[in-house]
């Protein structure tokens, strides 16, 4: 059955954890929060597929376990809270699993947010319906032609009530 | 009668756990974030709540997926640190308020807020980071806290309407909670980030600046914000930011802000902080007054409230 359609799944690369993940996925996560027991990540390294059974995972869900893919892992309902715990069973930073998920390298990963991160530009939408943010909130007319900047290249808001001090990084 | 004094957010990185407990907070990238909380340290030793009520998410920790409770208020007398699997926080335990998490229960269900109330709990990095960061590492936590579990990881989390509200409702039954308690609340997670997916590693600071500017001076406009505007704009896991509607609702319409810090990034996370007190609703009917009727009063000894003030300082206009 295809999923429902949502406002949510326009927004790229990225898959939200909502009520129908969470019934797909209850064995993925209930597997994860296994691994918070000693006895259990042993149990698990000693032999995965074997460990594997003891939950109710599909066919497919069973192979992205045990390939850690976590990106699939997220789409058929694994949480990045639960998967992470798979992540730190196997001695891997939670930078490692970013990199990993984001197909880069962990390097070049700390280096993006050490830069300020991903920008939301050309991030916003699949169907590219949404450009730019709603003019509802508070900001400054954007203009979207101009390419976002660096968090920390952006100038501090002089719309800052007077009386509140504004401490940067 | 209690009073809440003041509102406190805060990102809760995880991160930022693991640099102090193992002692980093002198590296460079740390004490870019750390050196931010300085004032905030000073202002919290200033302060000194009686107790705090911490508005958080649980991370998989205390809530697998097999209970997900929306809203849940940590009744208990203790809430020890949660093994998030590389053993417990070395953070004192929690010691909350049972007396007045009661009272706030009876208080917001009857309210219409039909939230969890759990007496036996562990509480993780969500709660126990931004104790760190306002009170440093003391052997126990120098007031009381109640815990507020909100969830934000399973879809979808309660909107920021609905946060505000409760705050309002928190609001009014600290204020008929019979002694005299000064009560900070913490608001936590955030803020701009993406940890899971292709897109992970978002950053939007121009949304965080943003939400920071209105949540001093317009927040009824953020709680009208669509969740898929969070997660869009903000990252999936930026949706967390509803958190600190909780804590803004529970102030006055009308408040100060005293602080704010903002720096990108901590681990995955652009963190974000603020300060906001409520101004001291006597005290400011005192002041006000006399400034009001300061001729008035020249004339006429006796002026019992603004409004008879006002009366008398018309008639006086319209006399000359």
């Amino acid at each position: 059955m295809a999923r429902e359609q949502h406002d949510y799944n326009d927004i790229p690369g990225t898959f939200v954890f909502d009520q129908e993940r969470s019934r797909q996925g209850y064995g993925i996560n209930m597997f994860c929060m296994s691994l918070m027991k000693e006895e259990n990540r042993k149990a698990f390294k000693a032999d995965e597929a074997e460990y594997l059974k003891k939950f109710k995972l599909t066919p497919e869900q069973t192979e992205a376990i045990l390939k850690r893919d976590y990106n699939r892992m997220l789409e058929l309902g694994g949480n990045i809270y639960f998967t992470a715990k798979l992540g730190a069973t196997d001695g891997h930073s939670f930078q490692h699993l970013a990199a990993v998920m984001t197909g880069s390298t962990q390097d070049d990963y700390a280096k993006m947010m050490l830069g300020g991160g991903r920008s939301v530009e050309g991030n916003r939408s699949k169907s590219g319906k949404v450009l730019a943010a709603k003019p509802a909130r508070r900001a400054k007319p954007s203009k979207p032609a101009k390419p976002a900047k660096p968090a920390r290249a952006a100038k501090p808001k002089a719309k800052t009530p007077s009386k509140a001090r504004s401490k940067r990084g | 009668m209690a009073r809440i004094i003041a509102g406190v957010a805060s990102s809760h990185v995880p991160a930022i756990g693991a640099a102090i407990d193992n002692h980093r907070t002198e590296e460079p990238y740390w004490q870019r974030v750390f050196s931010g909380f300085e004032k905030s340290k000073e202002w919290m030793a200033k302060t000194k709540p009686d107790v705090c009520i911490g508005v958080y998410n649980d991370h998989a920790s205390a809530f697998s997926v097999e209970i997900v409770p929306t809203f849940a208020l940590g009744c208990a007398a203790e809430f020890p640190p949660a093994d998030e699997g590389w053993g417990p926080r070395p953070v004192p335990v929690v010691k909350g308020h049972p007396q007045l998490a009661a009272h706030i229960a009876q208080s917001v269900i009857l309210d219409e807020f039909d939230l969890t109330v759990v007496n036996k709990m562990e509480v993780d990095h969500g709660l126990t980071v931004p104790l760190n960061l306002l009170f440093g590492s003391p052997q126990e936590w120098p007031c009381p806290i109640i815990p507020l579990a909100v969830n934000v990881v399973l879809y979808p989390p309660p909107t920021g309407h609905r946060c505000f509200m409760l705050g309002r409702a928190i609001r009014k039954a600290v204020e008929s909670y019979p002694e005299d308690l000064r009560v900070v609340v913490f608001g936590t997670g955030g803020m701009s980030h993406q940890i899971s997916g292709p897109r992970a590693g978002l950053i939007n600071s121009k949304f965080d600046k943003a939400f920071l500017d209105n949540l001093t001076k317009d927040p009824k406009k953020l709680t009208r914000m669509p969740h898929v505007e969070y997660m869009r704009e903000a990252g999936a896991e930026g949706v967390e930011m509803v958190m600190w509607l909780v804590m803004r609702g529970a102030l006055d319409d009308r408040i100060e802000e005293v602080y704010r810090f903002y720096t990108v990034p901590a681990s995955n996370t652009a963190v974000g902080h603020i300060i906001l007190e409520n101004r001291p609703r006597a005290a400011s009917r005192r002041t006000a007054a006399p400034k009001a009727s300061k001729r008035v009063a020249a004339r006429k000894a006796k002026t019992p409230t603004r409004r008879a003030a006002a009366r008398a300082k018309l008639t006086m206009i319209r006399g000359r």
